[in-house]
């Protein structure tokens, strides 16, 4: 016999219809919980896949992970276009739907506040990187100094000292680097205040693994922003122009998202290094 | 991921792209159904498993509380993430750094 919990993607308010056309993780069918006006958008998953042992190894699989993410989030997004939706966090999941049910009663005015916060408000994400070929040094000029990093060509003045040479464009290197990255680290702060300047609120995550963004050139700067709705041409214009006004970092835009990362209040996040109004 | 059909007006692209300095077309007051018209671009897994993962309403283990207490699965998945992070860094390191 199967045992089955309840998966939760999402709670909002309103008439209880799922997404059509849709299926949750696993392929499973969306089904709705209501209680207190509020409505849960649920699916019963198998918990030999989805129990607390076989998630735990099924989590590190990437590929599972991905689409099982990819799977949530379609939920999670195709219910935030008719309302304000509160996203839930990846494998939440609760014996039955009466358990589901009496969640939602016990922490209805939790989520009302939550849903108040997030309405008409849509999220952004901000990610600045150090621009490709910013922190080389010049090309050498005067004092016979070798062109580049070479290694040990033709270096005119340079060849009868070979050590020295190589200490000065070390330190070229290394100080056209940090100014580089001085810069950079000066753009992201000015990015920021002006963003946060069009925002609700704002917050500041860990910038990602250079291995999981696939890029070469490091992130210094990931943030999240809430906008209001009648405010999204502001807020993505400003980022364009704030991203020619800074060439020597590059800036990404991602959105808009519903709300993932704002729907608890900021002071409880404050460890987390949140950035607010 | 097949995309729903949009009905909304045409919006600023999908999910992700660099701001070009140039200024981007968008309708006045975007309402959320307009999205729909272009979500075809496909989310980065790293940005989508930043979110699902860290954020949302429930964060279990060591971070903050939640509104909603899942009764059935407690796991830290922040811990979780960064192993599963380490597992794709570092081939054969796994399970190390997870709590309950």
């Amino acid at each position: 016999m199967t045992d089955y919990g309840t998966w939760v993607y999402a709670v909002t308010a309103g008439a209880g219809t799922v997404p059509a056309g849709l299926a949750g993780v696993g392929g499973t069918r969306l089904r709705s919980v209501s209680n207190e006006g509020l409505v849960a958008v649920v699916s019963a998953v198998d918990l030999a896949e989805y129990g607390e042992e076989p998630l735990r190894r099924n989590l590190e699989d990437l590929d599972w992970l991905e689409a099982t993410a990819r799977a949530h989030h379609s939920v999670i997004d195709a219910v935030a276009q008719d309302g304000p939706t509160v996203p839930m966090q990846l494998a939440t999941l609760y014996r039955s739907d009466e358990r589901v049910a009496a969640m939602l009663g016990d922490k209805h005015e939790d989520f009302r506040a939550v849903l108040d916060r997030i309405r008409a408000r849509v999220e952004w994400g901000v990610k600045i990187y150090l621009s490709a070929g910013e922190g080389e040094p010049a090309p050498a000029g005067g004092e016979g100094e070798p062109a580049g990093a070479g290694d040990g060509g033709n270096e005119g003045g340079g060849a009868s000292r070979p050590g020295a040479a190589y200490l000065r464009r070390r330190r070229s290197e290394l100080s056209a680097r940090e100014q580089a990255h001085t810069a950079a680290a000066a753009s992201a702060e000015e990015v920021h205040a002006e963003l946060t300047a069009l925002s609700v609120e704002a917050r500041v995550h860990k910038p990602q693994h250079a291995q999981l963004t696939g890029r070469s050139e490091p992130m210094i700067f990931n943030g999240t922003y809430l906008v209001g709705e009648e405010r999204t041409s502001e807020f993505t214009s400003a980022v364009d122009e704030l991203a020619a006004r800074h060439g020597g970092v590059r800036v990404e835009l991602t959105g808009p998202w519903p709300p993932y990362s704002f729907t608890f209040p900021a002071e409880e996040e404050a460890e987390m290094g949140s950035v607010h109004r | 991921m097949t995309p729903e059909p949009g009905t909304g007006p045409p919006a600023r692209a999908g999910y992700s792209q660099p701001a070009t300095g140039s200024p981007a077309p968008q309708p006045a007051a975007s309402p959320p159904g307009g999205r729909a018209a272009v979500r075809h671009q496909r989310v980065a897994l790293v940005d989508l498993l930043d979110r699902v993962l860290a954020s949302g309403v429930v964060v279990t283990g060591d971070v903050t509380l939640s509104i909603a207490e899942i009764d059935l699965v407690t796991i830290s998945l922040r811990a979780l993430v960064s192993s599963v992070r380490e597992a794709d860094l570092l081939p054969g390191l796994s399970g190390e750094g997870r709590d309950r």
